[in-house]
């Protein structure tokens, strides 16, 4: 469009600006209940006197686009501070760190709830306010969507001319036969059609308004879905040596979450063991030594008398037993060790799982040997061993003692240890991997150094004194599980299917109305016009209507002496842009 | 090394040459772009055009020939009726600019070389990215120098697209291209990262579909905010002129030749809409995934904070699109918003933020 016009003095552009009002006047009735959107206006107006007054106002308020918009967008401020400072819900490791660092600003977060932003009062507030918005918005517009439904589409404005898409023609056939044949031809093509005096009123497109309705529900949906399940949610750890097993319940956990009304008695009967982990990794290029396959292979049996399945874990893919996954979270090595006593006893025989600290498995543990063990004497004490393992050893006069290589190619155990008091066997879960030294004294060697020794499989470092050795005997791996039960995951995905199904329609399907008037003309001689009017401007509308004149003028046959769109016309190239439009593009937004 | 290997790294080598030459061809069309606006500007056309007009709001659309099949099987031609289009109440009716050629023979002809080349660049450039593909034997989407090289690609084959459905898009070439530059020019300096295998959290179908129409959206997203830019950009110049006022040269020039600031409009909103309902896809796709791998499906990971916060500012920009007194530009102020939380999700989150989503490789 490269037509060139000049600018238009000032009166004539007023003269203008009062035909468009004049237009949005009369076109207000024909485009009304085009949508449900809450209308505007009321929102300036100060409320009425009283407390009704005051609810009243308050509610109006809230459930305005405008408060809806507001709140939208304080959701997506107040989420921002939760990515960028350390929360509680996520690592509380990395909270503490973060508190010992930053000892000014801490106490205002804290204050603020800032290490715990997602379930802080405020951003509880600011959803909690825009789902009651939502539910404020929903229920009238589903009322008013309904009406819509019952009704019928209003009648045709008075001048269809002053309409967004507009056709004219003159037919031989009679006013009545045109309105008929224009009835059955929307119709049939799924227009809500009727005769309104001298013209068929149609509209199509309800279910744009149907999709946005199921979007905003859905999201409820799945908010309800995703509350309940934080309620009721379990979730916990366990990690599990080859050849151990676990069962589903409360003590057997290392360590356990639960949501707030969440059932020990609801968690699901089960039990599995683990046969065999195998861990593959990337054994040249740059990127050596990372991880290739983690898999875990386990027997288990569903509820107390289940027949036995085997089944394989990985990483992205849990183990599910009656709504339970069981996920693959970590592995390591748990060097086996047997310790033999004074009197040269075995008194200790165990696969010890140790802390990989770094990405090639360098791990460290204790062995602690609590009960069994008398000295040469006879004595009963306890032993306590350092455990520093590298499952592939740089080779001696190497310096370094981490691993080179995350697989077990060349295992090295590192040992030094400690008789004495090993404390209380509490069996508290972080206590395993650590040694409380004191109460308990070294064991030195002959030159009165600590003691302490390299082992290959197989080996033995033998303790000072006749008091006894400890071997090397083989190595294990183990895995560590999160077991995990969150329910009403299925409505939370249902919901959001449907909210996708539902934002779709409402954002692609346009809703339009179509008036077709066939009168007779003052020389006796059938005009029939149309016009089409969308909830915005819109490309497609001018291109639909076409169809249908087309469609129509096959019983209305323009006559011989004014063809299809009569008004001789000094450009008659096509528009380009309007018929280049493509189908597929989202009908607008609501633009009233 | 193995023969396996060996035809791996020679495909990556392969890759790297093309992601090279397709920088080269796609310089080169950068300055055909330029050597079309700059003739462009010396055209007549796109001056008088630039004296803007709100005249009467009637067009005529199209009195198209249309075929309509008659009984027994032949076709007859019918005229199809002449449809009369008016704007909408209170929009301002200007026309669309001519283009960055400004109807100008040789401008027009630099601008279909440009053309050309975009599409040449574009084969190459997808070439790159299968070669990378085939030598990791997975989908290239491991790392942020993957997901750079797949995001330009697909923005410029959504640009071509649309070209091709013969929309009114011709005139972002420029900026594009220079994006596109700059984005692989930061892709093969800090970002690259030598192809390998993925880390066994990434060993999923879930890879293929949530990270391929994160990137869709990304892209798109990305040309409906160029449209969104250069609409508050036309928009101001509308009004200086509405108002008598006098724009500057440069910007006279340059914003004369684009849409008008309702095509603008209309070009990003039906684009961001276009899409929210598969970023919407996307990010339920991650949580599934998520739900997979980890255990949970929502964790509040930065990652997944800003996909939401990302989703949440595009539904407050469409929400603006239907409230009164935001249309225009405040709301066009938020659909930019609303891409700066994409772009950041995308680089800020990999490089300064640590989080699970710590496949980045930088
Ligand atoms: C959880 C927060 C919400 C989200 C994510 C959301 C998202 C959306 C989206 C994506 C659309 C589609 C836009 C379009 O059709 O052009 C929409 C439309 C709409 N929303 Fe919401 N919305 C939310 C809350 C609300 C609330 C609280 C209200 C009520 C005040 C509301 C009222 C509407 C209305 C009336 C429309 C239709 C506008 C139209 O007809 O074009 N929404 N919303």
């Amino acid at each position: 469009m490269s037509n060139t016009k000049s600018n238009p003095p000032a009166a004539e552009r007023e003269a203008r600006d009062e035909l468009d009002r004049e237009n949005a006047r009369e076109l207000g009735a024909a485009g009304s209940r085009l949508s449900t959107a809450p209308s505007e206006e009321s929102s300036a107006g100060l409320p009425a006197m009283g407390v009704i007054g005051w609810v009243r106002w308050f509610w109006r308020q809230l459930t305005s686009m405008r408060v809806a918009l507001i709140l939208l967008f304080l959701l997506s401020l107040g989420a921002i501070p939760g990515s960028l400072i350390p929360q509680n819900s996520v690592d509380e490791m990395k909270v503490e760190t973060f508190k010992k660092a930053h000892t000014t600003v801490s106490p205002i977060y804290e204050k603020l709830q800032f290490f715990d932003v997602y379930s802080s009062v405020w951003f509880s507030a600011i959803y909690i306010l825009l789902f009651v918005s939502l539910i404020g918005c929903i229920v009238p517009r589903t009322g008013q969507f309904v009406g819509q439904l019952r009704s019928r589409p209003p009648g045709a404005p008075k001048r269809l001319t002053r309409l967004p898409a507009y056709t004219t023609w003159r037919t031989g056939a009679e006013p009545e036969q045109v309105r008929e044949a224009a009835l059955a031809m929307m119709r049939k093509r799924r227009y809500r059609a009727h005769t309104a005096g001298d013209a068929v009123a149609a509209e199509k497109g309800y279910l744009r308004e149907a999709g946005n309705l199921v979007f905003h529900i859905a999201l409820i949906v799945m908010l309800v879905a995703f509350a309940f399940g934080q309620l009721f949610k379990s979730e916990g750890g366990k990690l599990v040596v080859e050849g151990d097993g676990f069962s589903n319940t409360l003590t057997q956990y290392d360590d356990f979450k639960s949501g707030s009304l969440f059932d020990a008695d609801s968690l699901a009967p089960f039990s599995f063991k683990l046969d065999k982990f195998t861990g593959t990794y990337e054994r040249s290029g740059p990127q050596r030594g990372t991880p290739r396959t983690y898999e875990a292979h386990v027997t288990y049996e569903k509820g107390a008398y289940g027949k036995p399945q085997k089944s394989v874990i990985r990483v992205n893919e849990p183990l599910v037993i009656d709504g339970t996954k069981v996920y693959l979270n970590a592995h390591g090595y748990a060097p086996v060790v047997s310790v033999k006593d004074g009197r040269g006893k075995e008194v200790y025989r165990s696969p010890v799982p140790l802390l990989p600290i770094d990405n090639n498995v360098t791990s460290t543990g204790a062995i602690k040997v609590f009960d069994g063990y008398r000295d040469k004497n006879g004595k009963k004490t306890q032993l306590g061993f350092q455990a520093f393992f590298v499952p592939t050893f740089a080779g001696n006069g190497k310096g370094t003692m981490f691993s080179q290589f995350p697989a077990a190619d060349m295992p090295v155990l590192a040992l030094n240890g400690y008789q004495g008091y090993l404390g209380p066997d509490s069996g508290l879960a972080q206590n395993v991997y650590q040694l409380d030294k004191s109460k308990m004294t070294e064991f030195k060697d002959a030159e009165g150094k600590q003691l302490k020794q390299r082992l290959l499989v197989g080996e033995t470092m033998k303790l000072p004194d006749g008091a006894g050795s400890i071997t090397f005997e083989g190595i294990q791996e183990w895995a560590s599980f999160q077991i995990s039960e969150q329910p009403a995951s299925g409505w939370a995905l249902t919901g959001a299917v449907a909210a996708i199904a539902g934002l779709a329609g409402s954002l692609f399907i346009q809703r339009r109305r179509v008036w077709v008037r066939a009168v007779r003309g003052a020389d006796g001689v059938t005009v029939v016009e149309m016009a089409g009017l969308g909830r915005s401007e819109s490309a497609k509308l001018p291109e639909e209507l076409a169809d249908l004149a087309v469609a129509l003028i096959e019983s209305a046959p323009p006559r011989a002496d004014a063809g299809p769109g009569a008004e001789p016309d000094s450009s008659p190239e096509p528009d380009s842009d309007s018929v280049e439009e493509s189908s597929e593009e989202p009908a607008e937004g609501a633009e009233k | 090394m193995n023969l396996a290997a060996a035809t791996n790294e020679n495909l990556a080598h392969t890759s790297n040459v093309l992601i090279y030459s397709s920088m080269a061809v796609y310089t080169l069309a950068f300055f055909a772009y330029i050597a079309e606006w700059v003739f462009g500007s010396r055209s007549k056309v796109g001056r008088t055009a630039a004296a803007l007009t709100g005249a009467e709001g009637a067009d005529a659309a199209g009195s198209v020939k249309v075929q309509v099949a008659q009984q027994g099987g032949g076709t007859a031609v019918l005229d199809r009726p002449k449809i009369i289009t008016r704007a909408a109440a209170g929009t301002r009716d200007v026309p669309d600019g001519p283009g960055a050629a400004g109807g100008t023979f040789k401008g027009d002809l630099y601008g279909r070389m440009a053309v050309s080349m975009t599409v040449l660049a574009f084969l190459v450039e997808a070439g790159g990215v299968l070669a990378r593909a085939m030598s990791v034997q997975r989908a290239p989407w491991g790392n942020m120098y993957e997901f750079s090289i797949t995001f330009s690609t697909v923005a410029v084959g959504a640009y071509l697209v649309l070209l091709a459905l013969k929309k009114n898009v011709r005139w972002m070439g420029l900026l594009l291209v220079t994006t596109v530059l700059l984005d692989l020019g930061i892709a093969t300096t800090w970002l690259y990262t030598d192809s390998d295998q993925l880390v066994p959290a990434l060993h999923s179908y879930w890879l293929w579909i949530h990270v391929s129409t994160a990137i869709i959206c990304g892209a798109v997203f990305f040309l409906g905010g160029v449209g969104t830019l250069m609409y508050l950009f036309r928009d101001s110049y509308e009004n200086k002129l509405a108002n008598g006022g006098e724009p500057g040269a440069f910007a006279q020039s340059v914003l004369s030749r684009l849409p008008s600031a309702a095509s603008l409009d209309k070009f990003s909103y039906r684009i961001n809409a276009a899409v929210f309902p598969l970023w919407t896809f996307t990010i339920i796709a991650g949580a599934i995934w998520a739900g997979d791998a980890w255990g949970r499906y929502w964790g509040w990971d930065p990652k997944e904070v800003w996909s939401f916060i990302t989703w949440v500012a595009y539904a407050c920009y469409l929400h603006a699109r239907a409230t009164a007194g935001w249309k225009g530009r405040k709301a066009a102020y938020l659909a930019l918003i609303a891409f700066g939380c994409w772009l950041f999700n995308y680089y800020g989150v990999n490089i300064f933020v640590t989080g699970k989503h710590s496949y980045a490789g930088v």
